[in-house]
């Protein structure tokens, strides 16, 4: 319970993520890696309130920014992904690489 | 001291599923590897006293990962892992740049003197977010309620396939509109 | 609210009891035959013997798990219903946890859906969760309006609350969308699409046994528990005369549960397509414009 720990968990969480987001092809799998960066802030962000500040409630507003984050993330995710499926059948970040609609 | 076994338990739970996610062949059981891993640290939340985040988030994540499971479904080769596959780019370049980044960050952790607040922590935390939130944060709050609308419209427009030229005809001069399922309000 | 550690060992059987009673009712109401009333326990005992059905490629872990995350979120939803002054866990956020747990039952649906690698059930699965959010929205602000109302999202401030007056009386709509959504989030008659005989049983259609037992027994206790949390927010929660108040919650969750189990009866079950805009765009602006006068009322007091 030091922040200590809270911090070591964070960072194995966010570096598990980043491996996600960089080696995975499927747009999906990216979006599930770029999710757990995200816990990873909602840890941290806690474990700072409580440590660091707990007369003040921006670790908690962190935290409620995280999460809604999290669900704007997923949702816009999708929806391009299902437009690019719709358009040109492509669910992979390789063939996806070029800015054009 | 029970705090901490729970801490510690939950904290190698969370990452062990969040391994997991990335080495499951199928991806219902990626989706709820995840799932257990958000749960996890939703129990870590909760060891700190922030009962309504901590509630908030799970709440939030069975919901989310239902969703995701349907979609993970949908756009992936061989979803059930029936024939094992790999979909990875520089997978070592990967490992390598996470590995270092975990050190780094870690390395910060343990080596920086943490300040430890003394101030008193509040009797009750989801009423300390409420009034944060209804009050001074109140710009963030807005914020957080516009982007989320924005969020639901951008993303109705980018995935559905059926404008209102298609539901009310090219004139829009239809009485009901001409919906693939019937049923509803007025139909 | 008095918090005690033996109200933990005592929740469960209480909700079986609870299920069983609706159960049985229910099947008086369906064979109004001699001996009916025991046919849930008979059919208990024979799913317990019954050999397990296998599928080929079944994700076992997946199936399995789902039916006892099933039963493990409709017992700890509970944790924070009182009965008369008595709770397992009267939590801070009641409310919130009551439906965090009630959501897993998506979660659950899906997982005995898809592990059984059979189309019947993973067509059911995917039917429930298109289904969620219609049940799950109208249902999260009618929980809402009663912690609106009482100010609090602690269960037992809002049983205090209603020491004058019973929140059903200020709220109908929201106690009417409750009544409505709780059947659907246990996908209970009339809204048992996840488990329709017009899918050849729908997630239910493989599962045999012990599996079966568990799923269908998740179920009840789940909208055994939607029912008993009617009572503390909506009926009062022990209030009443001459009765002790677990009495008094016993009666009227009995009476909520019975409501709920001959509504199952009375209508057939609603399709889908029937249900999803109704959900949209009558019951959600119903339970909006519901917190808004709870709301304003609260500000005025």
């Amino acid at each position: 319970m030091t922040l200590q720990g809270f911090l070591l968990l964070a960072s194995a969480l966010f570096a598990v993520g980043l491996y996600g987001a960089l080696s995975q092809q499927s747009v999906v799998m990216v979006m599930m890696g770029l999710e757990l960066v995200v816990n990873a802030v909602i840890v941290g962000a806690a474990a700072f309130w409580w440590h660091t500040s707990p007369e003040r409630p921006d670790g908690q507003v962190l935290v409620l920014l995280a999460v809604t984050a999290m669900a704007v993330e997923m949702a816009v995710g999708f929806a391009v992904t299902t437009a690019i499926f719709r358009s040109r059948d492509v669910d992979m970040t390789d063939r996806a690489a070029d800015l054009r609609g | 001291m029970w705090r901490d076994v729970v801490f510690w338990a939950c904290a190698v739970l969370a990452v062990g599923a969040a391994v997991a996610v990335f080495r499951v062949d199928s991806m219902a059981r990626a989706t709820f590897a995840l799932l257990a891993s958000f749960i996890a640290t939703a129990v870590t939340v909760l060891l700190l006293d922030l009962a309504y985040l901590g509630v908030l988030v799970v709440l939030m994540m069975v919901m989310e990962m239902v969703v995701m499971a349907v979609f993970m479904v949908m756009y992936m080769m061989n979803p059930a892992g029936l024939m094992p596959m790999t979909m990875v780019h520089n997978q070592r370049g990967a490992l390598a740049i996470a590995t270092g980044v975990f050190l780094l960050l870690a390395t910060g952790v343990l080596v920086t003197p943490w300040p430890e607040s003394a101030a008193p922590r509040p009797a009750d935390p989801a009423r300390q977010l409420g009034e944060a939130l209804m009050g001074d944060r109140m710009p963030t709050m807005i914020v957080l309620g516009l982007a989320l609308f924005a969020t639901m419209v951008s993303t109705v427009v980018l995935a559905t396939d059926r404008g209102r030229y298609d539901r009310f005809g090219d004139r829009l001069d239809r009485d009901h509109p001409h919906d693939p399922t019937s049923g509803g309000l007025g139909r | 609210m008095v918090e005690t550690w033996w109200g933990g060992l005592l929740l469960p059987p209480v909700l079986v009891a609870f299920a069983v009673a609706g159960a049985a009712f229910d099947s008086v109401l369906t064979a109004r035959a001699a001996g009916a009333p025991a046919r849930p326990l008979r059919s208990v005992v024979g799913l317990l013997a019954q050999r397990r059905r296998r599928t080929a490629a079944a994700d076992a872990l997946l199936w399995r798990g789902g039916a006892i995350a099933l039963v493990v979120a409709a017992v700890l939803a509970s944790a924070a219903t009182p009965l008369g002054h008595h709770v397992v866990g009267d939590l801070s956020v009641g409310v919130v946890w009551f439906n965090a747990m009630e959501v897993v039952a998506w979660a659950a649906v899906w997982l005995v859906g898809w592990g059984s690698n059979s189309a019947f059930p993973l067509v059911s699965g995917y039917r429930f969760v298109a289904q969620g959010l219609a049940y799950e929205l109208p249902h999260m602000f009618a929980l809402i309006t009663a912690a609106l109302g009482a100010g609090s999202l602690r269960v037992g401030d809002v049983v205090a609350a209603q020491r004058d007056v019973w929140f059903v009386v200020w709220m109908p709509v929201a106690f009417l969308v409750y009544l409505v959504s709780v059947p659907a989030m246990a996908f209970f008659r009339p809204f048992d699409q996840a488990a329709g005989a017009d899918a050849g049983g729908g997630v239910l259609a493989e599962l045999s046994g012990v599996d079966r037992l568990v799923f269908i027994a998740g179920r009840w206790l789940l909208l055994v528990s939607g029912a008993a949390m009617a009572v503390p927010l909506f009926l009062g929660g022990g209030s009443g005369p001459l009765l002790p108040g677990w009495a008094w919650s016993v009666v009227k969750t009995a009476a909520v549960l019975a409501l709920l189990v001959w509504a199952g009866r009375r209508f057939p079950t609603i399709r889908v397509d029937r249900f999803q805009e109704v959900a949209w765009l009558v019951l959600l602006p119903a339970t909006l414009v519901q917190a808004l006068f709870v709301s304003l009322v609260v500000v005025a007091r």
